[in-house]
């Protein structure tokens, strides 16, 4: 067990956790979230904030491959989880085929609710990879969007969907 | 960016530890679960724990047991709580309220344990500190008014769990663990009504397990008011939840409302006894329930029609009991099949 | 120089926006992703009183406590700002007089956020409060409590009235007047990105400002003015907004801030507004009550409309004096309207300052004009998509306002949702509780006039090209979602012939890029892409004079397709694009070309007819289906089908995207947007506070409570639009507010006048009904507003050469 059993007022703590599948070790403020810790020491800005009260989904990301939003999770409670990010979603050079179809089918206007569905939709297509419409609409409904009305997220994620089986093949 | 404030913090390895942590720290200490409930609460200064006692090693709470019921750890997520085997069948209504609550993520996040501690909720109360400022802060937190009605001697913020109305609805029983000893009671004796004080759990109580009777011959659900299919808090929760002969006949019957009061309001569903959910029954009942409801101006929605649709509200729950088909309406309020 | 004929290759065509890959990477970086060496951290304190006087500010607490670097007040701001010359009326900080909960009257600059915070806390403002007003009614009911000094009178922010023809003469011949009051609620745009600012100093000693704002231009000349700078010395970059739907046009004083900070520290510093904070900046959408006094002939004909507006303005200018005139002007470009007068008044209150949201002023009185016609058709016995389809404004035709209609496909949208939407078959046929509406709006392709006075271009678009063949388009324009990169590069692709890929677009930078005016009223696509036309043809026809000689041909017959360059006659010989450049370079050097463009003048000449003209008009028709539960009220929506006239749709699946998502928008702002307030009981407490600021509480529609939307794209090119590309961000989110109104009257039979329409007061209408009432809830009266003399303007039909001129009948006498 690590230091971060106990935390004493106003120093810094030392963490240990799998980001993206790197190993990653860093020093930050006890009081930070998730979401502080990726964007601010990790310099990991793709994951985004719209209030950072769990009421826009905006800050999602995977942690042990489930999305959870980043906002509310203590950074401090996430030692030695595998917390996955939109960075971490190529492969290489080649999009993941969610970024791929949510770039071609019109699922990302604005783009800043787009790593947090995209992520949220990673997870969905993980445990169910053929949903119905309605399917996706319900997993994502944590996701607020203002761009799209949503219908295209549903066509991307659906798009994806199919991408991903046909590679299973 | 909405920041937490400082706070030490202690993650024990057991539940005796963090009853001793609790005992020991006194007022200064929280627990922390989930964190859905109190990290935002946090952030926006209503709640400023000189430490905070996490429960996420404790293992011990995120057990299921079958026996003569089922035994729920506390610390199960929302979501891990929809996976145990057999709930929706057995404890529908149970299901339905857990898998309304919030949003996917957050019932990843959230736990039972944490849905069942809920702070009461009033738009007058969880708003930014500068907000609450602006309005000279309320009774329950830094001021002296309830804003709700002025005149009311208590705090008059609502009792927003969704899970709490399904378990009393389905006659579950608590543990709660304290360092000088446990105790059981029904969880419909958690509560009172008082915004404030609205959870008679002690400052050194852990909830650590629900209990919920064998569902043999019961049937369950739930039905839940909000303005959106996800995110949103209940304006309404009604459980019902009733055990039927095989001709339909009521042998026993439960029905809970939630958020039209500061804590879970029970309905009495005596004159159910004997006879069959009949249309003028389930009226009968509704109107009952209506009459109870106490919406506030505090919450979402016109408080005069959060009233008037109480009954149809309780309406849709005994008709499921029932056994109508009520999906096509279960559609149109909740915007998925739960 | 006309090229030969080619068919269109990427215009028309759906394809992967250009910067799309960086936003699913997560790559591309808003404002608040942006961090630098020694940067420091802004926040802001806000007023906790609605109306007060600073009486004092004491921050010597704040300046001591460790980790602060500076703290600003109102004595560091003399200047104030405003995006419109007419209403300078806002300092970045509140000198000496607070006007809303969230006016900013202090800053701390930081090491971190958390200390800023801290140090926030530790400010005392002594404020003598001041009477309150929260409601245009109390607004023009007080004027003795003045929230401004300047504007028409008392709380009078800006009143007019025009008269185009004698409106009560036509109104007193007509077969029916039907006389109606709407309201429309205020509501606001909620992006998900909440607004940030970095600002910096860079290496020459300028001034860097990096910033969520939809218009950079108009930034830039605000932070020159308030900061008392050369504009030479101020650079402003607008970052890639998470979505603006207006509420980042104006510039905010956390903008100024960081910028003075920056100045006097040296180093960089950076804010990022808190979501209550960007409800407090809010902008948004008006609150409006209106009257509509509408004249039909028997065979349903409008014959003249007598409009009447009562706009809640809050606590500053803003867009106002715009928002007031479009709160009317668009009103008679879709359906033909011989006689038209409207009256408008904007008022000050206590609250967050209204101002541009989707739409601008026009979704309030096309929500009532669109019910009105609902309640016409069932007088009339029509069926309100013909009562609709028999009146539209003709192409090429003029308002009686002197407006220049252009293209319109309103006919065709009306006649494509009817078929999509099996309306013949729904409207008054469905069983009980359900029901279906239409509406129709339009929208202006940008507005003809600058927000400030001036002759130059409205958009600029330079060219680069080199011999690697890469293709660098710069323009001044502002990509804040809605695809503005894309049709910029899809634009100057489509003329040179190359893909998108090699096109490297560079937006929204005021020090590199040439002036744009900014992302607002749906002006881009029309003008920067004119520009971008301009420009583009203009290079090419270097290369074409270049190239001709060894292609064997004559530079009209060049032709630039699919990356390559070739005779028209030998498609077969040719060279690359890359090849064709290096050739034009050797000859004729360094190669740039610029393209600008500005809207044509428009036919009226009367003082305030700068506003409403445009160079073309999309518009828009939607159906809308609904479900009532005739016991509770409760509303839902199975289906919208819009059809929308956009000339021609540059990247269609983009062009679906801004139709759906404006449908998205109309039916949150039709069912639960709202942006409401709350006084507590005065004997009490003077509190005015906004009810709900919070992405919780503020309910936008889920992803569950959005309906599957078809959508039909008219195309037909209109000859001012680049390819004959009209808006589409903003006309369609118009007719959704009136059609779902509609259908809940189709659907059980009650009327609800104003917005939301919520299950509540469906419920109150039912209970009328059933009570032999008059099943409609909405406002009962209009009040009495001190409109001046309206300006009289004869209709062009009417012998009028759009200048002001005398009322045929004299003030006063009867209208016989």
């Amino acid at each position: 067990m690590s230091g971060t059993a106990r935390i004493e007022r106003r120093r810094n703590v030392q963490l240990r956790l799998s980001v993206n599948g790197e190993d990653t070790e860093v020093s930050f403020a006890p009081y930070k979230t998730l979401l502080e810790l990726l964007r601010e020491d990790l310099g990991l800005t793709g994951t985004k904030h719209g209030c950072e009260l769990g009421e826009c989904g905006a800050c999602a990301v995977l942690i042990d491959g489930e999305p959870q939003l980043s906002c509310l999770k203590l950074a401090i409670e996430c030692e030695g989880r595998a917390v996955e990010t939109i960075e971490g979603l190529a492969r290489g050079n080649a999009l993941h085929p969610l970024q791929a179809a949510f770039a071609d089918h019109g699922g990302s206007q604005c783009g800043y609710c787009t790593p947090g569905v995209i992520m949220t939709a990673k997870a969905l297509l993980e445990r169910e990879p053929n949903p119905s419409r309605d399917r996706i609409r319900e997993a994502t409904a944590g996701n607020l969007c203002r761009c799209t009305g949503y219908q295209q997220i549903v066509d991307a994620i659906e798009h994806a969907a199919s991408e991903l089986r046909g590679e299973a093949k | 960016m909405m920041r937490l404030p400082w706070f030490d913090y202690r993650a024990p390895r057991s539940v005796e530890e963090a009853a001793k942590i609790l005992a020991w720290e006194g007022d200064g200490a929280m627990l922390i679960a989930g964190g859905t409930d109190l990290l935002p609460n946090m952030k926006r200064r209503h709640q400023m724990p000189q430490t905070l006692v996490s429960l996420r090693q404790l293992e011990a709470l995120k057990k299921v047991a079958n026996g003569s019921g089922l035994r729920l750890g506390a610390g199960l997520t929302l979501s891990e709580l929809l996976a145990v085997r057999g709930l929706r069948e057995r404890y529908r209504g149970l299901a339905q309220a857990a898998a309304q609550v919030a949003t996917p993520q957050l019932r990843n996040m959230g736990t039972l344990g944490g849905n069942l501690c809920l702070d009461t909720r009033c738009t007058y109360y969880n708003q930014n500190y500068e907000w609450r400022k602006a309005i000279d802060f309320c009774m329950k937190k830094d001021g002296a008014v309830c804003w709700v009605a002025t005149a009311s001697k208590r705090c008059l913020a609502v009792s927003s769990t969704d899970t709490v109305p399904a378990l009393i609805a389905l006659g579950a029983r608590v543990k709660l663990v304290a360092a000088a000893g446990e105790r059981e009671i029904a969880l419909a004796e958690l509560y009172q009504n008082d915004g404030i004080e609205y959870l008679k759990r002690k400052p050194d109580e852990i909830l650590t397990e629900v209990l919920l009777p064998k569902a043999d011959g019961w049937t369950s659900s739930y039905w839940k008011l909000r303005r959106r299919g996800s995110f949103d808090f209940p304006l309404l929760g009604v459980a019902a939840a009733a055990k039927l002969a095989a001709d339909g006949t009521v042998a026993a019957a439960r029905l809970v409302l939630g958020a039209v009061s500061s804590h879970p309001l029970v309905i009495k569903c005596d004159a159910l006894i004997g006879r069959k959910l009949t249309d003028d029954a389930i009226a009968a009942i509704g109107e009952a329930a209506e009459s109870r409801a106490k919406p506030m101006d505090n919450t979402d929605m016109d408080l005069r029609w959060r009233k008037h649709v109480v009954a149809d509200f309780a309406g849709y729950a005994l008709r499921e009991l029932r056994g109508d088909d009520m999906s096509a309406m279960r559609l149109r309020i909740a915007k998925q099949m739960v | 120089m006309s090229a030969p004929r080619k068919r269109l290759e990427v215009v028309g065509k759906s394809r992967r926006r250009v910067d799309g890959r960086a936003k699913v990477l997560g790559q591309l970086r808003f404002a608040d992703d942006l961090q630098l060496p020694r940067m420091l951290h802004a926040k802001l304190l806000r007023s906790p009183q609605p109306h007060a006087v600073i009486e004092s500010i004491d921050v010597q607490r704040a300046r001591a406590h460790p980790g602060v670097h500076l703290v600003l007040t109102g004595k560091d701001f003399p200047v104030p700002f405003g995006i419109m010359p007419v209403s300078q009326d806002e300092y970045p900080l509140a000198p000496e007089r607070v006007r809303y909960v969230g006016d900013p009257v202090a800053a701390v600059i930081a090491r971190d956020e958390q200390t800023a915070g801290e140090a926030l806390e530790l400010i005392e403002v002594k404020y003598r409060a001041l009477p309150t007003i929260a409601t245009p009614e109390e607004a023009l009911a007080h004027p003795e409590t003045r929230i401004h000094d300047y504007g028409e009178s008392g709380n009078i922010h800006r009143n007019q009235a025009y008269e185009f023809g004698d409106v009560d003469e036509a109104l007193a011949h007509s077969d029916h007047v039907f006389d109606d009051v709407f309201f429309y609620e205020g509501n606001t745009h909620l992006p998900i990105e909440q607004q940030a600012s970095l600002a910096a100093i860079d290496g020459e000693g300028k001034l860097l400002l990096s910033s969520s704002t939809q218009n950079p231009h108009y930034l830039h000349r605000q932070l020159a003015r308030v900061l008392q700078m050369p504009a030479s010395q101020i650079r402003v970059i607008a970052c890639s907004n998470g979505g603006g739907f207006g509420g980042k046009c104006d510039p905010g004083g956390h903008e100024f801030v960081v910028c003075k900070a920056a100045l006097l520290l040296g180093r960089p510093v950076k804010i990022g507004l808190t979501r209550q904070e960007v409800f407090y900046v809010h902008r948004g959408r008006h609150p409006v009550l209106m009257r509509l006094r509408t004249g039909v002939s028997q065979d349903g004909r409008l014959t003249a409309m007598h409009l009447q507006t009562l706009l809640d303005g809050g606590a500053y200018g803003s867009h106002g004096p715009a928002a007031t005139f479009y709160s009317g002007v668009l009103t008679p470009v879709t359906y033909e309207l011989p006689r038209f007068k409207f009256e408008a008044c904007r008022v000050f209150t206590n609250k967050p300052a209204c101002g541009p949201k989707r739409g601008h002023g026009t979704p309030q009185p096309r929500f009532g004009q669109e019910i009105q016609l609902d309640k016409i058709a069932e007088k009339l016995a029509l069926d309100p998509a013909e009562l609709r389809l028999g009146m539209v404004t003709r192409p090429g035709s003029l308002t009686a306002s002197w407006l220049r209609v252009g293209t319109t496909g309103l006919a065709e949208c009306i006649r494509k949702v009817v078929e999509m939407s099996g309306w013949k078959d729904k409207h008054r046929k469905l069983p009980a509780g359900r029901g279906v509406g239409i509406a129709c709006s339009t929208y202006m392709c940008g507005a003809g006039v600058s927000i400030y006075w001036n002759k130059m271009p409205h958009s600029g678009v330079q060219l680069l090209v080199d011999r690697s063949g890469q293709v660098t388009v710069f323009c001044g324009s502002t990509e804040i979602g809605q695809g503005s990169d894309d049709v910029l590069a899809a634009i100057v692709a489509e003329v040179l012939g190359v893909d998108t890929g090699v096109v490297r677009c560079v937006t929204g930078d005021t020090a590199i890029t040439p002036v744009d005016l900014g992302s607002y009223s749906s002006r881009v696509t029309i003008m920067m892409g004119n520009a971008a036309v301009q420009a583009a043809e203009r290079m090419r026809e270097q290369f074409a004079g270049a190239v001709a000689e060894q292609l064997g041909t004559t530079p009209e017959r060049v032709v630039f397709s699919q990356g390559r360059v070739f005779a028209a006659e030998d498609p077969g010989r040719g060279m690359s694009f890359a090849e064709a450049v290096a050739i034009t370079e050797s000859k004729l050097g360094t190669l740039s070309a610029v393209g600008s463009y500005t809207p044509p003048k428009p036919p009226g000449k009367y003082k305030g007819g700068g506003v409403g003209p445009s160079p073309a008009y999309s518009f828009s028709a939607c159906v809308v289906e609904v479900e009532v539960d005739e016991k509770t009220g409760w509303i839902h929506v199975p289906k919208i089908w819009i059809a929308h006239d956009i000339g021609r749709a540059i990247n269609p699946v983009l062009a679906r995207g801004q139709v759906i998502g404006s449908v998205y928008m109309g039916l949150g702002e039709a069912l639960m947007e709202e942006q409401a307030f709350r006084r507590l009981p005065p004997k009490l407490s003077g509190a005015l506070v906004h009810r709900i600021p919070s992405m919780l509480d503020y309910k936008s529609l889920t992803a569950l409570d959005m309906p599957e939307v078809e959508v039909a794209l008219i195309e037909d090119p209109d000859p001012n639009c680049p390819f004959g590309a009209k808006e589409v961000g903003q006309g369609p989110l118009l007719p959704v507010m009136p059609a779902v109104a509609n259908a809940i009257y189709d659907a059980v039979g009650v009327r609800i006048d104003e917005l939301p329409i919520t299950p509540d007061k469906v419920l109150a209408a039912l209970e009328l009904k059933a009570a032999g009432k008059p099943p409609r809830i909405g406002p009962e009266r209009f009040p009495e507003v001190p409109y001046p003399k309206p300006m009289f303007v004869l209709p062009p039909w009417e012998g009028g050469d759009g200048n002001e001129s005398k009322m045929p009948r004299p003030l006063g006498v009867a209208a016989s």
